[in-house]
């Protein structure tokens, strides 16, 4: 995505306040404009950072890499959480904090499938497609418990889900029986590295998949319309014909589907999994980039476009402390900083005063 | 500054995007004085109030208070309340946890500390003083909605405001609770307090008011003294063309439906969970019926009931004789029955979404999850109806809680008439809308009656369901009291009925 899809500088030319009152107002200005400051700071910076060169990897595969590819690649996992979890802050006004734990259930249920019980495999002991299908379909459950305890029980998001991010890990290791299996089998990292003679990280390709899978969706279903109604009012999306009840639970079902993909992903990336660190705090990445996307995380109208470009922004960060040698200790201090900025910057109080700047250089204009 | 003026508005106005909705506008409100607001929806009333208290900034034009040197400048609420001005609104925003002293002084205490027993005095004086039926120690949510609305007021008297805004408080009010707060205006008005008062009924209007200023599409018509204005021209200043409309629509209902054909809905013993008695009930291909009783005798709890809106724990429905079963509001839909509810807001409009999603929504639930109208489909449907029904908006994609109460209502029916019923219930369309929208709704009714349909309608407003229904079903007490038709069709009878005389 581009700057230049969103601003609005067509046919006849307007003045630059009404332009810059326009784009001001744009849901997706900030995520936009988070990512232009970030290209730009690199630009000025070092360049070098957007530099994407050939090279072979270990298992002598031609692969690309860089700055920008790393960043792709890493958000992967994250902008397919964004997307889950879009769509349950718009149904049910709240958010999934359980996402991170149900990830390590999901990569523990495909690692167990596997390795079929073994601590070492060289050789998957299922077929891949079967235990992901599975992993999809244990995650979906936890999804859906829950989405009952959400909608059927009408208890807060965060406070039900509070349940699966404190029991989910130990689930995740009950699974393996506390082993740590390790899969060697070149395949089954494919998922989470390369195709051999593709040199795009396969999380790449797994990602657009799943975002084209929703914008289909989105288009050629009431999703949209649905999830959107019952997050602004319940009451009267009953009166409708629609079951509130039902659909926040679809929402927190897809959630769980997404999470199963991430987790699947990550597993794939080393062929192990490390219950009590794997997705760590990953759900509140999650939950930001829903928000930083301009996202209400009160439910109701959302923008999904914007949460998964809120993923991107977040990992960019990320990578562009990394590659100034932040110790990963002070990560998380930096990242802080910078979102505290974004969040400040895109409340409506503080964007509302921005389209009065835009109004009154217009005003100076007319005056001058 | 007028003589005797405790406030003046001079030339204001406001524009929004695209819209001018104030232009130059003037008020002035005299000590001492009810003072009503009066113009149909989006006509100005609201945003001049918001413009008052803070809420909008202006964007021309002065204010002047009594006792400040040249016009004052108000940036926020709170600037108003300080130098005197007080609003209470149509919605109760108060804290329905605290207790009623406890609302009456939030915000106002000085310092860190709260004297507890200084605050409870002195609420309690105030309530003393104005007659409002409440103890200070008592929670909010214990009282009436017209005492809460009393205590709002009381909190306002205590604040020594000089200019008191009434915006529609009596809306979901009954008859003696207006009584009550009407005795408590003229109080106020004793003490030299200026009122404001928005509304939208004629008779309170009349009953209370020295003066009123009609404002019609963002602009001033006029000021006037209330003995110099007779209804008739005052509804024809604020609608802006002559009257005859209203008289004439009774014209079409004489064409009475077909009664003896099988009824389009029947139902059998009929209850739900909300706690009516089970009640029997029919209507013909062409009726235009309706529910009356006093507010909470049951009537929206009936046709919720049909709908399915409500849990439904008994009896049986037939339509056009053979059984149905109607479990919730999908199934009622697909019997091709629609149901505009009663409180537009919390179950009527999905405010932050488009006029045109809000349009197409119940057509589209009835089509199916996997079959999305196109953008083009759905933009046809909402511009047909916002031509047809006149509804007032930028363009469909105007977020529906952007419009005024009027054309929102018309949003909802447009809703149900997209969905081509047999069967509309329409409860309280007219609740809260300017008298021009109230007459179109009216003879809309009176229209789809003419096309063949079956209406439901109900409303508070006695006249209205005398003007549109052929036969009215009585309810005191969640219960079935009485049925009136052909000549038993008039005010006293139907007053005789809900009182429990006379049974027919």
């Amino acid at each position: 995505m581009s700057a230049e899809t969103k601003t609005p500088v067509k046919k006849e030319r307007r003045s630059a306040g009404e332009v810059l009152k326009r784009m001001t107002r744009h849901q997706l200005f900030i995520p936009v404009a988070a990512l232009v400051l970030l290209v730009l700071f690199n630009l000025i910076a070092d360049p070098s950072f957007f530099a994407v060169s050939l090279k072979q990897n270990s298992l002598g595969n031609p692969v690309l890499s860089g700055n920008i590819i790393s960043v792709l690649d890493n958000a992967s996992e994250l902008v397919l959480l964004a997307i889950g979890m879009t769509l349950v802050t718009a149904s049910s006004g709240g958010q999934d904090i359980s996402v991170g734990a149900a990830m390590a259930i999901a990569g523990s249920v495909i690692i167990r499938l596997v390795c079929g019980g073994q601590v070492s495999v060289d050789t998957m002991q299922t077929s891949l497609i079967l235990a992901v299908l599975a992993g999809i379909l244990v995650s979906m459950i936890f999804g859906a418990f829950n989405g009952v305890l959400v909608a059927y029980f009408k208890i807060q998001p965060m406070v039900a889900t509070l349940i699966l991010f404190t029991a989910g890990r130990s689930i995740a290791a009950w699974i393996n029986n506390n082993q740590l299996p390790i899969v060697n089998d070149q395949v089954f990292k494919y998922a989470g590295t390369f195709i051999p003679g593709i040199p795009v990280p396969t999380p790449v390709f797994i990602t657009i998949f799943v975002i084209v899978l929703f914008w289909l969706a989105l288009r050629f279903t009431n999703l949209g319309l649905y999830t959107q109604s019952v997050g602004i009012n319940a009451n009267a999306s009953r009166l409708n014909g629609l079951d509130p009840k039902m659909i926040k639970l679809l929402t927190y079902v897809i959630l769980g589907a997404c999470v199963a993909v991430a987790g699947f992903i990550r597993v794939s990336r080393s062929g192990s999994i490390n219950y009590s660190r794997i997705a760590e705090n990953i759900e509140m990445d999650a939950i930001l980039a829903v928000a930083l996307g301009g996202n209400a995380l009160g439910g109701g109208k959302f923008n999904i476009y914007g949460s998964i470009l809120g993923a991107y922004v977040i990992q960019f960060l990320t990578t562009t402390l990394y590659k100034y040698n932040v110790p990963s200790t002070a990560l998380p201090a930096y990242k802080a900083v910078v979102i505290i900025l974004l969040v400040v910057l895109s409340a409506p109080v503080v964007r509302e005063k921005m389209s009065h700047i835009g109004k009154s250089s217009k005003r100076a204009k007319e005056v001058a | 500054m007028q003589e005797g003026a405790v406030l003046q508005l001079r030339g204001i106005s406001k524009f929004f995007p695209g819209v001018k909705a104030l232009q130059n506008v003037d008020f002035t409100l005299r000590a001492g004085e009810v003072h009503a607001l009066m113009g149909e929806n989006g006509a100005g009333k609201s945003t001049l109030i918001k413009c008052l208290t803070g809420v909008y900034p202006k964007d021309e034009g002065e204010i002047y208070m009594e006792g400040h040197e040249g016009p004052v400048t108000i940036r926020s609420p709170q600037d108003a309340q300080n130098i005197g001005i007080s609003t209470v609104y149509q919605e109760i925003t108060l804290c329905p946890n605290l207790t009623v002293a406890e609302n009456m002084y939030i915000g106002r205490t000085k310092g860190s500390l709260t004297r507890w027993k200084q605050m409870n005095k002195g609420a309690g004086k105030i309530l003393q003083e104005l007659g409002i039926p409440a103890s200070p120690g008592q929670q909010l949510s214990s009282c009436s909605i017209a005492v809460q609305q009393m205590v709002a007021i009381a909190r306002a008297v205590d604040m020594e405001c000089k200019v008191l805004i009434l915006d529609e408080p009596t809306s979901s009010l009954d008859e003696s609770e207006v009584a009550k707060l009407f005795k408590l205006m003229r109080d106020l008005k004793a003490r030299g307090v200026g009122i404001i008062f928005v509304t939208h009924f004629l008779d309170q209007v009349y009953e209370i008011s020295d003066r009123i200023t009609v404002l019609r599409d963002g602009q001033l018509v006029g000021e006037y003294v209330i003995e110099d204005m007779p209804r008739v021209r005052l509804v024809s200043k604020m609608l802006g063309k002559e009257l005859g409309d209203i008289s004439d629509i009774k014209k079409a209902s004489d064409k009475a439906a077909d009664m003896s054909s099988v009824p389009v809905l029947e139902t059998e013993q009929l209850a739900s969970a909300a706690g009516i008695k089970p009640f029997d009930f029919s209507i013909h291909k062409g009726e235009v019926n309706g529910f009356t009783g006093l507010l909470g005798s049951g009537r929206s709890e009936c046709v919720r009931a049909i709908f399915g809106a409500d849990r439904v724990t008994g009896g049986t429905v037939k339509m056009n004789g053979e059984s149905v079963k109607i479990r919730k509001p999908l199934d009622a839909m697909k019997c091709g029955v629609g149901y505009l509810p009663e409180d537009r807001k919390v179950d009527g409009i999905i405010g932050e979404l488009s006029v045109r999603d809000n349009i197409i929504l119940a057509l589209q639930v009835m089509k199916g999850f996997f079959k999305p109208f196109s953008r083009a489909q759905a933009e046809a449907f909402a511009d047909e109806y916002i031509k047809k029904l006149e509804i007032k908006t930028a363009s469909s994609d105007t977020p529906i809680n952007s419009l005024s109460g009027g054309n929102q209502q018309k949003c909802i029916v447009a809703r149900w008439l997209l969905t081509d019923p047999v069967y509309l219930i329409l409860d309280e369309p007219t609740r809260g809308i300017d008298v021009g929208t109230k007459t179109e709704i009216q003879k809309l009714v009176l229209q789809l009656a003419g096309e063949g349909k079956s209406v439901t309608f109900i409303s508070s407003e006695t006249d209205e369901m005398l003007n549109t229904c052929s036969r009215l079903i009585v309810m005191r007490d969640r219960k079935v009291v009485g049925e009136l038709k052909g000549a038993d069709l008039n005010q006293d009878m139907i007053m005789s009925t809900i009182a429990g005389g006379d049974n027919k």
